[in-house]
């Protein structure tokens, strides 16, 4: 009432002053824009003039004296992010003024520490920009791998797959910027195609509980994403340049944004790594050396109601594969496992020779989105991929130059979905996704296709829901059904066909026959489930509980279906199995965490029992005219994964920190009551970190790492060796001693003019040049891993 | 207004989907009826037949390893050897080297006779298998091995291995591990002496 007669006086105050043409009145409605409740006490202010007026109860207010023409106003509520509009001012106007209160939503820069989570009850890690920094000449797999839970199956140091809770490959999903990478990870030595300088946020879920990203995240997700972009004028940047001492090599990354307040931006980036022959504490890895570039755009207009953008990256990576690794047949792998050095060991170089591999990847997306008051927001996305890669064998003749495998795999996606988020207690989310992807095996290799041609579509349907029964806890749920076809068009070598045992059940579906391969034509429909359904509960004494169930289905990779020969970068027969059906995971995991400033910590216990799980092993040997192979087969069985993720901090005086961390999963195939191969060893890491503002914000930070010995792992193979002439154990299995590695990290903030500042890191791994090998490392047969890395970065922020 | 904007934003979302569904099946159908090319495998050898004479004249006996699905294929080379040797004789050994996957059978030896610079057999023996040594050469004067002889002691059980390396480094000391290359047989033959 009081507002009104203010107004009312104001409008008789200033009638006198003002010409009869500006006497126009223009009322005005505030309300949410979720809920479209009326917002009382929001300040309007005129943008010409300053002059503010505020709402009433009502969410009303009323300017008076207006001419005709347009005014810009800004609309400010303390409870919402503020608005600029423009209004037409024609004659006595009414206008509606919504607001947005759901501010994480906005997509402006968030203070440190806000990150918030994706799901409601999912066991859920994010690593930040300066965290991924301090691993700009790395891989993103090594960066993970500071998560607790996640590990790495290697081949190198430069091929790192990462492990979720004992669990990799096709079973986690890997997200670049919301478009799910399709980039070949079947294989063991396919490490992601992602340029880790591309990305400014890396998070983890552990398990299928995001089911919005796939129903087959069995082991878990990986969500690399960009930093929010602000809604204001402004220009910024960064420039890491990383030198390297183990590998003699280093990196540069650049990333340059400009944004405008009404929302538009344009983002740019680009990374070149370059490293030699890396080293062991004794001696050089020959042909470990790697060369990468990446670039970036994004661009687009993002403002709240809505916006599009348009992203496009490249990535091109060129891996030397340990020349010793290259062994011609199973006697040459005895050997090479029973002495303690690789065979050849030359004297350093960058230059990458055979073998190697050679990987491209493009990735573009165009997304769309756009608001709906009082209803939600819908998502409209289409993304586009292509990963060719090269796989290069020591080959000689007229073949030398020749890969001995190009595959080429391009992956279109279409997907929609809905969020329903005006009512704050309960929400919805609803999507479909459509995808096309086609593989193509160039004959020109003249090695046979390890993997065939083929066509893959696949069809989405999800929904998900949170529903916040009480102040302090939200139970989560969602279901999802997804249909996948695979047609492909494979050639067999009639003895293999007749080895496989492939006549009697797969008789109908040899299209072609030739004197001594068959052409078929697999077909193979997939209809899959997913659920999952779970709740958070927050306690007064800032704990938090976390419980989830997730069902997930994934069907079989190309490679597990249809490998089918010597795959030299790996020197073994991969048999795949037509008869391989989709594995079925029910996973049941826990989240109980207490974080303060003085001290936090964080249990997270899971169980996973998947039935129908894959996994390729070494079986036997392969004879033939050019020696003995070794071979490794996939078969499926059920398996029951449990483990731990346990981490502690401690905040003693202002200055240092303690943390701890531990990590056990174990394996077993349940069906044949034997460990499952390549599960993580047991993990400690202990660290102590050193702070000071006032001396140019040191940091200091000392790791230390201890890795057990894997105590479970299935029985080595028994093998006939052609030079022995009698069958020999197979050392193929066994996994090397535990190790303790010391890692030490430091860095210092010199501020420059006009507030750019320069970072200075010091990092040194492997402190004390400690001898080791890794269990999930493949080279170790062949080779120790890493000796010490001395790395130092500047980091100028402009 | 408000529906009219609505619709017009729907409309549009429409046409993005429309098209980009268009643009799948677009491409999905375009390579569908494709089939992929048939590959043999080049140079591929199948069958080694090795040919011992007595150097004073007598009957050969052959040895033999035929792998018929090649390298690459699960079946096991089938090795035969067609009789025994005569202890304390030297034989002129000759190696033919032939593609069974092909019909009629590509020779390959002729292959591996012109290259003779970027092959090398590498002989091993053991038992009542005697030395061997090199009866050809290449133009740079080093060993091939396409022709050899070998002698054999006294009566009793041997072994005689042979392995055919490409592109092996010329000259080297003889061993397999210095000549490196890619192998492209490896084979041994137990044999009897009488």
């Amino acid at each position: 009432m009081r507002n009104t007669l203010i107004v009312l006086c104001i409008m008789v105050f200033q009638s006198v002053f003002y010409s009869q043409e500006c006497n126009n009145i223009l009322i005005g409605e505030v309300i949410d824009f979720h809920n479209k409740k009326p917002l009382a006490d929001a300040i309007i202010q005129i943008k010409s003039n300053d002059k503010s007026f505020y709402s009433d109860n009502l969410g009303k207010f009323t300017i008076t004296n207006l001419c005709n023409g347009t005014i810009e106003l800004e609309v400010y509520h303390p409870d919402c992010s503020t608005r600029f509009i423009t209004i037409d001012i024609k004659g006595n106007t009414y206008k509606k003024i919504t607001l947005e209160h759901h501010l994480e939503e906005l997509e402006e820069v968030k203070v440190t520490g806000s990150i918030l989570d994706k799901t409601n009850s999912a066991q859920e890690t994010v690593l930040k920009s300066e965290e991924l920094e301090s691993y700009s000449s790395s891989t993103l797999g090594d960066a993970l791998k500071q998560i607790n839970g996640v590990s790495s199956l290697n081949t190198g140091s430069n091929i790192v797959k990462p492990i979720i809770q004992g669990l990799g490959g096709s079973r986690i999903l890997i997200l670049n910027n919301g478009v799910r990478m399709q980039d070949m990870e079947w294989g063991d030595e396919h490490a992601p195609n992602i340029d880790i300088n591309a990305t400014n946020q890396a998070r983890v879920v552990k398990g299928a509980a995001a089911l919005q990203y796939g129903g087959d995240a069995i082991g878990g997700i990986i969500l690399l994403e960009q930093n929010k972009i602000p809604k204001k004028d402004s220009i910024y940047g960064k420039t890491i340049l990383n030198g390297v001492s183990n590998g003699r090599g280093g990196s540069i990354s650049s990333e340059l944004t400009k944004t405008y307040k009404n929302g538009y931006y344009i983002k740019g980036q680009a990374s070149y790594k370059k490293l030699g022959d890396v080293e062991t504490p004794n001696y050089i890895l020959s042909n470990t050396g790697v060369s990468q570039y990446g670039a970036s755009l994004d661009l687009g207009k993002l403002t709240f109601e809505k916006g599009w953008s348009a992203y496009y990256s490249y990535f091109n990576t060129t891996i030397g594969i340990l020349k010793s690794s290259h062994i011609g047949n199973v006697d040459d792998l005895i050997t090479a496992i029973n002495s303690s050095e690789p065979r050849i060991a030359n004297s350093f170089t960058y230059t990458i020779s055979n073998p190697r591999q050679k990987v491209r990847h493009h990735l573009g997306k165009l997304k769309y989105h756009r608001r709906f008051e009082g209803l939600g927001k819908l998502n409209v996305q289409y993304d586009l991929q292509q990963n060719q890669r090269y796989e290069y064998d020591t080959r000689v003749g007229k073949d030398e130059g020749k890969a001995s495998l190009d595959l080429k795999l391009t992956t279109q996606t279409l997907s929609v979905d809905f969020k329903l988020d005006a009512n704050e207690s309960k929400k919805y989310l609803f999507g479909l996704l459509g995808r096309y992807q086609e593989n193509f095996a160039n004959p020109d290799t003249g090695v046979r296709r390890l993997i065939p041609d083929y066509d893959k579509f696949d069809f989405g349907i999800f929904a998900t829901t949170e529903y916040k029964f009480l102040d302090n806890g939200t139970i989560d749920a969602g279901i999802r059904y997804d249909f996948s076809k695979i047609d492909a068009q494979k050639y067999y070598k009639k003895s293999r066909w007749e080895e496989r045992n492939y006549s009697t059940d797969f008789s109908g579906i040899i299209i072609e026959d030739f004197p001594t391969q068959l052409l078929a034509n697999p077909i193979f429909k997939y209809h899959n489930f997913s659920g999952t359904v779970g709740f958070q509960y927050y306690f007064k004494n800032e704990n938090q509980f976390r419980f989830n169930y997730a069902l997930s289905q994934r069907i079989p990779n190309p490679s597990e279906l249809f490998s089918d020969g010597l795959h030299h970068s790996a020197a073994r027969i991969e048999l795949g199995d037509l008869r391989i059906k989709s594995e079925t995971s029910h996973r049941f995991s826990s989240s109980i965490n207490k974080k303060n400033d003085k001290w936090g910590y964080e249990f997270l216990p899971f169980i996973n029992f998947i039935s129908g799980y894959i996994l390729l092993e070494p079986t036997g040997v392969e004879l033939s005219i050019r020696g003995a192979f070794p071979v490794s087969e996939y078969r499926q069985t059920d398996a029951r994964l449990i483990g731990l993720d346990a981490s502690l901090y401690s905040i003693w005086t202002t200055n240092l920190r303690t943390d701890h961390k531990f990590s056990i999963v174990k394996g077993k195939d349940v069906k044949n009551n034997i460990p499952l191969i390549n599960i993580p060893p047991v993990r400690l890491q202990n660290g102590i970190t050193f702070s000071k503002k006032e001396w140019l914000n040191l940091n200091i930070e000392l790791q230390s790492e201890y890795v057990f010995r894997q105590n479970e792992y299935p029985d080595n193979i028994y093998v006939y060796s052609p030079q022995q002439k009698q069958e020999v154990e197979l050392d193929i299995n066994t996994p090397p001693n535990s190790y303790q590695l010391l890692k030490l990290d430091s860095e210092i903030k010199l501020p420059l003019k006009n507030k750019n500042t320069l970072t200075v890191g010091l990092g040194i791994s492997n402190l004390l040049n400690t001898t080791y090998r890794d269990y999930l490392n493949r080279l170790r047969l062949f080779s120790d891993d890493l000796g010490r890395n001395l790395t130092i970065r500047l980091k100028l922020n402009y | 207004m408000k529906t009219i904007k609505l619709n017009s934003t729907i409309m549009n979302i429409k046409k993005i989907s429309t098209l980009a569904l268009i643009g799948l099946f677009f491409i999905a159908c375009s390579n569908d009826d494709d089939k992929p090319d048939l590959l043999n495998e080049e140079e591929v050898i199948t069958t080694m037949t090795v040919t011992l004479t007595p150097a004073s004249g007598g009957d050969a006996i052959i040895l033999e390893s035929r792998d018929i699905d090649g390298p690459n294929g699960p079946k096991e080379p089938v090795r035969t050897v067609s009789g025994n040797l005569q202890a304390n004789t030297s034989y002129n050994g000759s190696i033919v080297l032939l593609n069974e996957t092909e019909s009629p059978a590509e020779d390959i030896t002729e292959e591996v006779a012109e290259k003779d610079k970027e092959h090398q057999f590498f002989f091993s023996s053991e038992g009542s298998i005697g030395t061997t040594t090199y009866a050809d050469e290449d133009g740079d004067g080093n060993p091939v091995g396409l022709k050899f002889t070998v002698a054999t002691t006294d009566a009793g059980e041997g072994k005689l291995g042979i392995t055919l390396r490409h592109e092996p480094k010329k000259p080297n000391n003889g061993t397999l591990e210095d000549a490196g290359g890619s192998t492209d047989i490896a084979q041994t033959f137990d044999i009897t002496i009488e």
